[in-house]
């Protein structure tokens, strides 16, 4: 995306709601699209399209789980580890990407191609363990399923 | 099954995200004649059927739709579709599988309270099922069913707390999603600060069905004092986890055991979280309570958001409130002490318990730090962290004193949740500090 085009959609965005600041969050989630993360410079960016002030704008984006304010990896792999899915032996599947991946929750892959992370309930409670990989979900993942995953992953970057 | 189903109804043999098959089924019927009606005639039938709120609190749709200010001609709807409590995975259901009925409820809903802008705020990890919303939208707006109200569909962006309503009017706001002090409410001083009308997805997609069943056959359904169905959302150590739309009033037993199929591999079931992780836990002998707000609150729980969760007897209660806790520490949006403080404390005393490092004295404390939590926090996230700890420890006490007595887990990795990581575990600005004594 250019910067006029992310200019311009910012404003469509503003036009949807009676109030420009309602446009805060879907432009930072526009900016963090085009940037990879909310660099300064995008936050700088995501401002100026709004009106706005860079410190407004990272102190909403600084709040939000799904906003990153450091820089991640190329594709995202998320583990939900709350209790239905810790009771389902999320664990497991937790330590099987650790192994697969090779580093910790929280870490990304040398090659900047996956960052992975536990998160708290997704919301698939009934199809435990749920495993997010760039926000499509995938359930009933157990340990024997996580190679996979990570092969296809590994084959988009 | 029997039992009438509302909102899931025909969803397992059509597609009713297309605008025509959910037609085929008679949906977007009863718009027409809910535009005719006199708004004050709507909220009638919406108070008549004693709708209660399925999101959480089980607050009355039609008194919250009286309070709406009458001198204010500017109101808008709001949908809270952020769902986030653990367990709870019915809204996203409803959402990808009968998304017209909700949008049918809105155009209603706004009728009913007189507003032409309705907003559905849909949590942002739920990205299929906001295309899918999104989708849907354009079709019924393309087809010429919005009149002069418009829908907007609005992403959150991964916060819990946005869940709890004024949060979410916050966050809708373009901010932080910190609660705000109440009173005014919502129906009085909501979104930018005009009267608002917010609700939980399933209640906003039960409208539509009261009005085509009628009241009178609506309240045939369920119990009187909670009219209905629920789409309950159940998790955990069952055989057949899933949602199942069953009329309140249904007993835990039947939805755990001829629905859900029990529980799995021989175990035995130790402890049932009735409405999401929030809410106190109840006891094998409380298998009897019917899923209904009035009677779950009886057996001293909530019905919350409908969310069961079946805990069996593998599990570590220390570790379950340990893990709990580390959620609402997490989740804490960090405005009010006691929630902030409290969550922090929590965790660090139930580490304590469970590596065995605890005294007798630290229960008492962990029971003090509890109390002082509770109710003293501008929304109910700060009871929500104490409810599972308090309940866990008073119910399940033995296991708390013998994790202090024998200086450890009786259960350690043998737990069917031993060693699970909570995402503050890797977060570097969380060190756990020696708790004075």
């Amino acid at each position: 995306m250019t910067d006029n085009g992310f200019y311009s959609a910012v404003q469509e965005l503003k036009e949807r709601y009676p109030d420009w600041r309602s446009a805060t969050l879907p432009a930072l989630q526009l900016a963090q699209e085009k940037h990879g993360f909310l660099s300064p410079e995008a936050l700088r960016e995501t401002a100026r399209a709004l009106g706005t002030t860079p410190a407004f704008c990272e102190s909403v984006a600084s709040f939000y789980d799904m906003l990153h304010l450091a820089p991640v990896g190329r594709h995202m792999v998320e583990v939900c580890t709350n209790l239905p899915c810790a009771l389902a032996g999320a664990q497991r599947v937790v330590e099987a990407f650790e192994q697969e991946l090779g580093i910790r929750p929280g870490e990304t892959t040398e090659d900047g191609a996956i960052t992975f992370r536990t998160v708290e309930c997704l919301g698939g409670c009934g199809r435990a363990t749920v495993v997010a990989v760039d926000e499509r979900y995938h359930e009933f993942v157990t340990a024997e399923k996580v190679a996979t995953i990570v092969e296809e992953v590994r084959g988009e970057s | 099954m029997a039992s009438p189903e509302l909102i899931l109804a025909h969803a397992d043999d059509r597609d009713l995200t297309k605008l025509d098959e959910y037609r085929a089924v008679g949906g977007y019927s009863v718009l027409p004649r809910a535009l005719e009606l006199q708004p004050s005639a709507l909220v009638q039938a919406i108070t008549d059927a004693t709708l209660r709120g399925r999101g959480g609190a089980g607050f009355p749709m039609g008194r919250k739709a009286s309070l709406i200010d009458p001198k204010n001609p500017l109101r808008y709807v709001v949908v809270n579709a952020d769902e986030s409590e653990p367990g709870a995975f019915k809204d996203r259901e409803i959402m990808a599988r009968n998304p017209h009925l909700l949008i049918e409820g809105c155009l209603i809903t706004a009728h009913a309270i007189e507003s032409k802008a309705v907003f559905i705020y849909i949590r942002g990890e739920y990205l299929t099922e906001y295309e899918i919303l999104t989708r849907a939208v354009e079709d019924a707006r393309g087809a010429g069913l919005f009149g002069d109200v418009d829908i907007v569909v609005h992403r959150g962006a991964g916060a819990y707390i946005c869940g709890e309503e004024s949060a979410l009017l916050e966050s809708l706001e373009g901010k932080r999603g910190q609660p705000r002090p109440r009173p005014p409410f919502p129906p009085v001083t909501g979104l930018y600060g005009e009267p608002t009308q917010i609700n939980n997805v399933q209640t906003i997609a039960t409208v539509p069905k009261i009005l085509e069943l009628g009241v009178a056959e609506f309240t045939k359904i369920g119990v009187p004092s909670s009219p209905g169905t629920a789409v309950f959302s159940l998790s955990g150590n069952v055989a057949r986890p899933g949602n199942y739309e069953l009329p309140l009033g249904t007993p835990l037993r039947t939805l755990i055991y001829d629905v859900g199929g029990g529980i799995p591999n021989g175990r035995e079931i130790k402890g049932i979280i009735p409405g999401g992780s929030s809410v106190p836990i109840l006891t094998p002998d409380q298998l009897d309570t019917p899923l209904d707000y009035d009677s779950i609150g009886a057996a001293g729980s909530f019905f919350g958001s409908a969310a069961v969760i079946v805990v069996d007897d593998r599990c570590c209660m220390v570790q379950l409130a340990l893990r709990a806790a580390k959620f609402y520490m997490h989740e804490s949006c960090g405005k009010c002490t006691p929630c902030r403080e409290g969550t922090r404390w929590l965790v660090q005393l139930l580490t304590k318990i469970e590596d065995g490092d605890a005294e007798q004295s630290d229960l008492e404390l962990l029971e003090n730090v509890c109390t002082r939590m509770l109710g003293r926090s501008l929304c109910a996230l700060g009871d929500f962290a104490v409810y599972p700890v308090s309940s866990y420890l008073r119910k399940y006490r033995a296991e708390f004193e013998q994790h202090v007595d024998d200086g450890r887990c009786p259960f350690g990795d043998s737990s069917s949740i031993a060693g699970i990581e909570a995402p503050i575990d890797a977060h570097s600005h969380f060190h756990t500090v020696e708790v004075p004594t």
